[in-house]
């Protein structure tokens, strides 16, 4: 077990140089000149070659890609020309609320997902598995800033239940910022009505931004769940007289849940790289609206960090992923 | 006597994109308390699906039931509700399957597998279920009982840790956990290797005889009938042909297809003798046969055959379905 896990870190490792080398030259093929960005408009063309050496730009490519490097070991991402502060302080500060909105998202992909697959595949080609697969396509097909104002006309215009954007209203006390996100950390200082606060905030963009991960978990899990249902351990649990809420939710889903999880992983990553529509929809400061205003402005630094973030962020929930079939199948421990 | 099972003129089709294939076409069949019955056939004869439907295993749809009865103690099985049927699998009817490697989940191990399915029984006979650990005890037992070495540490084990042939042995363990009155076998010891077919075979003996178990076992195999079983049926395209005491059936066959399966067997003490194969093809139960299902490929068929199907008849001391049957010995 240790052994894999050690493999799979390593493996990891290899995995995010080859990244960092990729971010690195698709920077650099770039065609923008991030000296003359930093100088200003109105800068000269000494002005902008003192600050090309101040930036080392003038170097050759290897060993700004050495520099580069070094930077990164030392947990030095470079510094946004926009912010002007290190990107490190800049994903710090923008990265918690993502990561909420997506554990959010996640939450519920897997909670409404799961079961609504279960459901879904027991009631095969019946009214309600033909209602649920119309919604997870319709789920998977509609634009994320369009279902998003549209629930937002719903919830906060109409019906006045949710507010429209924002992490927390302004006359809410914030939390004593442990972990960034906002509903951990009321959780923990004890603030319930901040917490109340930072949940209905967080509902909509959450939920918007887990459509089309809980429709292909919906979809994935009712395929297996299918075809797990007609194998053979099922007729020989029904033989044996185990009840069908039993074999459902126990024998057959542990089964389903294999693949089930493979997307999940997968879904978790492409989840990260996709915030930025729901994130200018609800306002949301997160990592996708700071890697687009970056991008928009020829700055960098602070792309490649983000990239490079969500990249690591990827590769962890795969590890993740890897570690829980190795729970969830025996037959992979003993392969390992 | 009132017979432990009672089928009479059971039809079943299963519908599919091509259309409805018959593949039972009313069958009649009655097993006394302590027989032992063996169904032999082809390959898609049907005899699986008849074994299914005894527990009512078989899904409906695409399966569909187009006439006829299943009568278990009496109790007509296609009526009895969610309890009676929980009741019926595993402790009225017990099943073991062909292959052993796809009949255990992949994913638990042989403990929790048995674990659950004796506090399924438990709650299916009105008892309390018992705890884990009771149900864990009861599990090593009947492991014990089908001379599984270290009961105890094989609970711990996962399905693909173990051979075919201790598979197997856990999978009849678990269909005796319900303290069953007939056991049906289906194909036991197809997907297994010959020596340890031959040990699988003496303990379902053994188990039959110790426990007083009715037996219905099905395979393609007429050896191994022939080991288990004092009565056998003989089933061709969804119906049965023939039914007789082994000694008679294996002597004398009356029908012409039974004459077939027997002369297909090779004669070890004869190795110089060519198996006689069945010309023609199973039929296609999407578009079955006219009259007799086994008219095209008989020897013996007549005009008659085509057009009327024969019926289960008494002659020679036993069950035939031919018209032509007192010619064929």
């Amino acid at each position: 077990m240790l052994r894999f896990v050690l493999q799979r870190v390593a493996l990891t490792g290899l995995m995010l140089f080859g990244l960092v080398c990729i971010t690195f030259a698709v920077s650099n093929v770039a065609p923008s000149d991030p000296a003359a960005l930093a100088a200003g408009p109105d800068a000269t063309r000494d002005m902008v070659e003192t600050i090309r050496r101040e930036y080392g730009l003038d170097r050759p490519l290897p060993e700004q890609f050495v520099r580069y490097v070094t930077g990164l070991l030392q947990g030095d991402l470079g510094r946004s020309i926009v912010t002007t502060r290190p990107v490190v302080q800049d994903l710090a500060r923008y990265f918690p609320a993502t990561l909420e909105l997506v554990l959010l998202s996640m939450t519920f992909g897997v909670l409404i997902g799961v079961p609504a697959g279960m459901l879904s595949a027991v009631l095969k080609n019946r009214a309600p598995d033909h209602a649920t697969r119309f919604i997870a396509v319709s789920l998977v097909a509609l634009p994320a800033f369009w279902f998003g104002i549209l629930l937002q006309l719903l919830f906060s215009v109409h019906l006045e239940w949710l507010p429209t954007s924002g992490r927390l209203d302004v006359a809410t006390p914030p939390p004593p910022p442990v972990t960034g996100m906002l509903l951990l950390d009321s959780a923990l200082a004890g603030q319930w009505g901040t917490l109340g606060g930072a949940l209905s905030h967080a509902v909509l963009p959450a939920l918007v931004l887990s459509f089309p991960c809980l429709a292909s978990i919906l979809r994935v899990n009712r395929a297996e769940m299918i075809e797990v249902l007609s194998s053979d351990y099922i007729v020989a649990a029904r033989a044996h007289g185990v009840s069908r809420l039993r074999i459902i939710c126990v024998h057959a889903l542990r089964n389903a849940m294999l693949p089930t999880l493979a997307i999940i992983g997968l879904r978790w990553g492409w989840m990260l790289g996709s915030t930025v529509l729901v994130e200018t929809v609800f306002d949301w400061p997160g990592i996708g609206l700071y890697a687009v205003s970056s991008a928009i402005a020829g700055d960098f630094k602070p792309v490649m960090g983000v990239t490079l973030l969500i990249g690591l962020n990827f590769m962890i929930a795969n590890l993740v992923v890897d570690l829980l079939y190795g729970v969830l199948d025996p037959r992979l421990r003993t392969a390992q | 006597m009132t017979p432990l099972l009672d089928i009479r003129g059971y039809r079943l089709a299963f519908d599919g994109f091509e259309g409805r294939a018959e593949v039972l076409d009313g069958i009649d069949l009655a097993v006394q308390p302590g027989e032992t019955v063996g169904i032999v056939g082809e390959t898609g004869c049907g005899k699986s699906v008849l074994a299914r439907s005894i527990a009512r295993l078989v899904e409906m749809p695409p399966g569909r039931v187009l006439g006829g009865s299943i009568a278990f103690e009496g109790q007509d099985v296609f009526a009895m509700d969610g309890r009676a049927l929980a009741r019926l699998r595993g402790h009225g009817v017990a099943m073991i399957f062909q292959d052993p490697m796809t009949y255990l989940n992949p994913v638990f191990s042989i403990g929790s597998q048995m674990v659950d399915v004796i506090r399924a029984h438990d709650r299916a006979e009105g008892r309390s279920m018992r705890a884990r650990p009771a149900a864990r005890t009861r599990a090593a037992e009947l492991l014990a009982a089908v001379r599984l070495p270290e009961p105890d540490r094989l609970l711990d084990r996962y399905p693909h840790e173990l051979s075919g042939g201790m598979r197997q042995r856990v999978l009849i363990a678990m269909a005796l956990s319900g303290e069953p009155r007939m056991l049906v076998a289906d194909e036991p010891t197809t997907a297994l290797d010959v020596t340890i077919q031959a040990q699988v075979l003496r303990l379902i003996a053994e188990l039959v005889a110790t426990r007083g178990l009715t037996l219905l076992l099905i395979s393609h195999d007429l050896g191994v009938i022939g080991a288990l079983c004092r009565r056998v049926v003989v089933m061709y395209a969804g119906t049965v042909v023939e039914d007789a005491d082994a000694g008679l059936l294996f002597d004398r066959p009356r029908h012409p297809y039974t004459r077939g399966l027997l002369a297909a067997v090779p004669d070890l003490a004869r190795p110089d003798h060519r198996v006689a194969g069945i010309p023609g093809h199973i039929p296609n139960l999407l578009a079955p046969p006219g009259g007799c299902r086994f008219h095209p490929r008989c020897p013996l068929a007549i005009p008659r055959c085509a057009a009327e199907k024969p019926g289960l008849r008494d002659v020679d001391g036993r069950r035939v379905a031919c018209h032509r049957a007192e010619e064929a010995a």
